[in-house]
């Protein structure tokens, strides 16, 4: 079966992308502009993972570096400065902070951890209200301008859509890369056990405060595309509910499975989107299908399809054993 | 001075329904692991209950019986039965992440079913101020004191002085062993699922008539409560209780003499010195780690 898997996973995600680039090329504004909210849900969500999924650690703050982000890039290109620029100081600053972050988390677990991490996200959300020297506090920033990238403006929609595609593709493949790495072990050997990590060799604090420190970065990316995606950036959706929203993307598309944001972030971008037609209910209705799903499967939509996939193996396996225990016994 | 008192006592106020809620919050959690998110949703949801028997013609008291009950059946019963039952045995934060859900479909049916626009509550205690050693106090702030400690009076006694309460204290601290020795874990349970919702009524109650009634307004209160949760002792119902007096005092104290910007900062940074200090909080036992 693993003959013909490879080659199968590869057209199918060939297939994939080439429906993300080539289909929305005749969606309207708003069509365009869902999924470019997607390609960057789906960037922090990607964060999210990598520092809860894969190492562990959870963390009710990625809305707030998402606001780090956006506010990054906003004030930058609102000054003049190029969005090739903005996103490397939007990475370091996030970076920087998710790592500051990451120190509570030697210390507590869990629950704590959680709240340790809510808390910073109300206090960030306070400083993007009040400090309007800096962010225009209530106000806001508009006017924030769409880049110019290789000679080509990306104003319209459906350019800046290929940004966000594009951007949503190298972080993509740096995450498969980082998992793939000695460190993406690390994070996972400090997810499964801590303490046996630490006496193989892995220096526990330092991967922990990693698993911080890259998670929020890429939450970073996804504020400096969101800002030029918008166009106009408030506090308010940076409060609490966006890091709620995020975990529940995280978990939804299932936690420490590489395509869970993915698949988490389409739900909690397009689901509803798609309820629209059911008006005020659409978001009732999103919840009740998000506590279905986890009382269905708790480990999101991908732990089904594990699941599925591990039982057909365990199908498969014993289906082999009970060949060659009936060659063995007409060898008899 | 009299500034200072006046603060003080509206803090407690506040305080003291803080506490309500973190009481509850911290039952469900000791009983059943279960973190609620949408605890602050709970405390939104009976008044709206109650407005809406009320609506239907109930005068203030029967809405009043009606929506305590409504609440329990819906907020103790169902939420057990349909939410966690099934989810418990998977771990803390896929539970987590379902209440969370189910804060925005309670915030979502409010806003859809009734309104999205405040309504006026009325008060269980009549409006006026009274004179205590010379200050002027407002008489619904001396009402929700005194509920609020009756209420925690009650609970502690039942916990502290009954079987009932001994009993639930087993399935709380040791279930296997509850089981073994006879206790009816699950009807324990079940059992702070119900004072949970009728603490949350309770509250509810008492704080609409201060705040109104919106669909939102639950978030604030939540996170007021989860901060007095922990910053008293996620494992003490008498560490909820500090924590929740602790809180609304502080909070209005930062209100008045730091910042009214930042005033919602100060609970927040005051949370993440606790849990970094002494992260069992004030009142609270350390829990053992497996790892």
């Amino acid at each position: 079966m693993s003959r013909f898997a490879k080659p199968v996973k590869i057209a199918l995600s060939l297939i994939i992308i080439a429906g993300l680039i080539v289909i929305p090329m005749n969606f309207n504004r708003y069509g365009l502009f869902i999924l470019s909210q997607w390609a960057v849900m789906t960037i922090a969500a990607i964060g999210l993972n990598l520092t809860l999924g894969y190492a562990g650690q959870v963390s009710l703050a990625q809305g707030a570096f998402v606001g780090i982000g956006a506010y990054a890039s906003a004030i930058m290109t609102t000054h003049g400065w190029p969005l090739p620029a903005a996103i490397p100081v939007a990475i370091v600053l996030s970076f920087c902070v998710g790592w500051v972050l990451g120190y509570p988390a030697l210390r507590v677990q869990h629950h704590y951890l959680a709240f340790v991490t809510l808390a910073f996200s109300t206090l960030a959300f306070l400083v993007f209200r009040n400090e309007s020297w800096l962010t225009g506090g209530i106000y806001g920033i508009s006017n924030i301008p769409r880049p110019h990238l290789f000679g080509i403006a990306t104003n319209k929609p459906l350019p800046f859509y290929y940004v966000c595609l594009g951007s949503l593709a190298i972080v993509s493949l740096a995450v498969w890369w980082l998992i793939r790495s000695p460190w993406g072990r690390a994070f996972m050997a400090l997810r499964e056990n801590p303490l046996r990590a630490q006496s193989l060799g892995i220096d526990t604090r330092r991967y922990t405060l990693m698993a911080f420190a890259i998670g929020s970065a890429l939450g970073g990316v996804a504020g400096a595309l969101y800002a030029p995606l918008t166009q106009y950036i408030d506090p308010v959706p940076f409060n609490l509910s966006l890091s709620l929203d995020l975990l529940m993307m995280v978990i939804v598309g299932g936690a420490g499975f590489y395509f869970g944001p993915f698949l988490g972030a389409m739900i909690a971008v397009l689901l509803p989107e798609w309820l629209r037609f059911t008006e005020g209910y659409y978001l009732m209705l999103y919840a009740i299908a998000v506590m279905g799903l986890l009382i269905w499967s708790p480990t999101g939509i991908l732990g089904i399809l594990d699941r599925y996939l591990a039982e057909r193996r365990t199908k498969a396996a014993s289906a082999l054993r009970a060949v060659a225990k009936s060659r063995l016994e007409t060898a008899q | 001075m009299s500034n200072l008192f006046d603060l003080l006592v509206a803090g407690l106020a506040t305080g003291a329904i803080y506490a309500l809620v973190a009481v509850g919050f911290t039952l469900l959690w000791q009983t059943s692991q279960t973190i609620n998110f949408a605890q602050g949703e709970f405390v939104m949801l009976p008044a709206f209950l109650m407005l809406a028997a009320m609506h239907a013609g109930a005068p203030f008291w029967l809405a009043i019986i009606l929506g305590i009950l409504l609440s329990m059946i819906l907020l103790g019963l169902a939420f057990k039965m349909l939410l966690v039952d099934p989810m418990m045995r998977h771990g803390v934060l896929p539970l987590a992440i379902a209440t969370m859900a189910l804060a925005i479909g309670i915030k979502e049916a409010v806003k859809q079913f009734f309104s999205a626009e405040a309504s006026p509550f009325p008060s269980i205690v009549p409006t006026g101020d009274i004179s205590i050693l010379g200050h002027a106090v407002s008489l619904q702030s001396i009402g929700v004191l005194v509920v609020a400690i009756l209420a925690v009076f009650g609970l502690t006694t039942l916990l502290n002085r009954t079987s009932l309460g001994h009993q639930m204290q087993a399935a709380a601290q040791n279930p296997t062993v509850a089981r073994i020795i006879g206790v009816p874990v699950e009807r324990m349970i079940l059992l702070t699922f119900l004072i949970n919702a009728f603490l949350v009524a309770l509250a509810s109650l008492l704080i609409t008539p201060i705040y109104l009634a919106k669909f939102s307004s639950g978030e604030v209160l939540g996170q007021a409560a989860f901060i007095a949760a922990i910053v008293g002792g996620f494992n003490q119902v008498r560490g909820a209780i500090a924590g929740g007096l602790l809180i609304g005092v502080l909070d209005n104290l930062a209100a008045a003499y730091i910042s009214t910007q930042y005033r919602a900062a100060v609970p927040m940074i005051f949370l993440i010195a606790v849990i970094l200090l002494r992260p069992q909080g004030l009142l609270g036992r350390a829990e053992e780690r497996t790892v």
